[in-house]
């Protein structure tokens, strides 16, 4: 490993804990009540002393935020291949999928509470709800960008079109499919924490919410670093499956390691 | 009515678009090729050469006038024909040998029988790969390989599931100078093993009095057949055959053609 490569794995962690540090002294400079913005000191503390329920909560979260972002990518991957695959369905379908987009995910947990009652099934939904549009909008864009010619090579070889999506479209729109991925967990994540906060007993956002609610600041600054590192992990384990599964797409990154 | 001929083009007219935005990109052309006939089809850029071919191919259809491919008129996408084009459009994500496999995949009977008979298509893939000079590099990718490398490839993929028409749309357009003759010969060796109808869109001269049996001049759009010649060089005609008079005659002689046409 070269001195340039070790740099390169060192420095998030190096920017993280400057980051913690900056935090810590500012708190400390400017005497800022923990009330207000907690010591980082004092957020692990109060992480280590709750770790318990924190762990139980989180896993909780983990859990829906998974199956929400599953169930968005496989009707994400339909959607944007339906959308993809025909100009009718494209024009029938995308003003409606752009008007539910914009719509705040938040005003629609009570919905789905009126319909399904507190807990984990409003939570997975609108992780689900929240994440299929970008998947479904990069799945469509790889299959709209298909140079005419390599169709035109498959139509006359006669190829059907469930040859052409199945041997060009969908390997063409798998790097656009990951690239999605990365941005989809991230926002599955916001999607149910979320849904926790409005409308359930369990749950890291649930916990932040009544933490906050008995002014136990350092408790919601905890679930709050939680979140983050559980979204840095699923980020991390989309990456990886990315690199696997799109290589010949970083070609050049390849050729340089 | 089919005439006997394998490609036969009966006055097509081709027009894109509607109302007044429409072209006229091929107005009233006629052409027959033989069966096993290699024929070039030359002219200005923006001729309507490249309209020929999806016409012929059947991915567009004409306006007017009628296109027969063997005894059938072409209405929709004829199948298993062979297409290459100047991008060599190899697909990345598939290995050299996968790519000129493709065929295979796509291609009856060839679709029903790879499954079971795996190893002899990969022997007869690796075999094309070896024709070319390609013997080592059917693992790599179309990325590691260099632009004459790719088009070549690009060829195999073509005729390798023995296509009765290889419809060929300036195939050596992007490559070097050194690349694109020896490409000529490579592809000279393939047609004279194979004896395929191919149908060569081009604008360089040299290329098409190299490659074709017989050499059509297209004007300027809308698109007609305004000459033609036949190229009585035996084959196997070598770099050597284009420093011959009578290549260069016959280079000459398209060229004036064509200048002809485009001072009027």
């Amino acid at each position: 490993m070269t001195n340039a490569r070790r740099l390169q794995i060192a420095i998030p962690w190096l920017v993280g804990v400057g980051l913690f540090a900056v935090w810590e002294l500012a708190c400390r400079v400017f005497e800022i009540p923990p009330f207000v913005l907690p010591r980082p000191s004092a957020v692990f503390a109060t992480m280590y002393d709750y770790r318990g329920p924190l762990l139980e909560h989180s896993l909780h979260t983990l859990f829906t935020t998974i199956i929400g972002f599953v169930l968005a990518v496989a009707g994400g991957t339909a959607i944007g291949l339906a959308v993809g695959a025909s100009s009718f369905v494209y024009v029938g379908l995308y003003p409606v999928l752009i008007a539910f987009n914009s719509i705040p995910k938040v005003a629609l947990v009570p919905v789905i509470v009126i319909w399904f009652g507190i807990g984990t099934i409003p939570a997975v939904i609108t992780a689900c709800s929240i994440a299929f549009f970008p998947i479904a909008v990069n799945i469509a864009t790889g299959l709209a960008t298909i140079e005419p010619e390599m169709r035109d090579v498959l139509r006359s070889l006669g190829a059907n079109r469930w040859e052409i999506l199945t041997k060009v479209g969908l390997p063409r729109s798998t790097p656009y499919l990951f690239a999605s991925l990365k941005i989809a967990i991230t926002l599955s994540f916001i999607g149910s924490v979320i849904s926790e906060t409005v409308a359930s007993n369990i749950g890291i956002g649930y916990l932040m919410l009544s933490a906050s609610s008995r002014f136990e600041v350092p408790l919601v600054f905890a679930g709050l670093i939680i979140v983050g590192a559980m979204g840095i992990g699923m980020y991390a384990v989309c990456v990886v499956f990315e690199r696997r599964m799109t290589r010949w797409a970083f070609r050049s990154q390849d050729l340089i390691s | 009515m089919p005439t006997g001929n394998f490609v036969s083009i009966r006055n097509v007219s081709l027009i894109y678009g509607e109302g007044e935005d429409s072209i006229l990109a091929v107005q009233d052309l006629s052409l027959e090729i033989e069966k096993g006939e290699f024929v070039a089809v030359v002219g200005p850029s923006g001729c309507g050469k490249s309209s020929l071919m999806k016409l012929v191919t059947g991915l567009v259809r004409a306006t007017r006038g009628e296109i027969y491919v063997g005894d059938q008129r072409v209405l929709d996408p004829i199948r298993g024909v062979g297409m290459a084009f100047q991008n060599p459009t190899l697909m990345p994500w598939r290995t050299t040998l996968a790519n000129i496999m493709l065929p295979f995949e796509i291609v009856q009977p060839h679709k029903r029988l790879i499954g079971r008979d795996r190893a002899r298509y990969v022997a007869q893939a690796e075999q094309l790969l070896a024709t070319v000079g390609l013997r080592q590099f059917g693992g790599k990718f179309p990325w590691e390989l260099s632009g004459g490398m790719q088009q070549r490839a690009n060829l195999c993929r073509a005729v390798i599931h023995q296509p009765e028409l290889l419809m060929l749309d300036e195939p050596f357009g992007a490559l070097d100078a050194f690349t694109r003759e020896e490409l000529w010969s490579v592809m000279q060796r393939v047609w004279i093993e194979k004896r395929f109808t191919g149908v060569l869109v081009t604008h360089d001269l040299r290329e098409a009095a190299f490659l074709a049996d017989r050499v059509f001049v297209i004007s300027p759009r809308p698109g007609r057949v305004i000459y033609e010649t036949r190229i009585d060089i035996p084959r196997p005609r070598t770099l050597q055959t284009t420093f011959e008079p009578r290549f260069v005659d016959i280079v000459h002689a398209l060229r004036e053609r064509i200048s002809q046409e485009l001072t009027v």
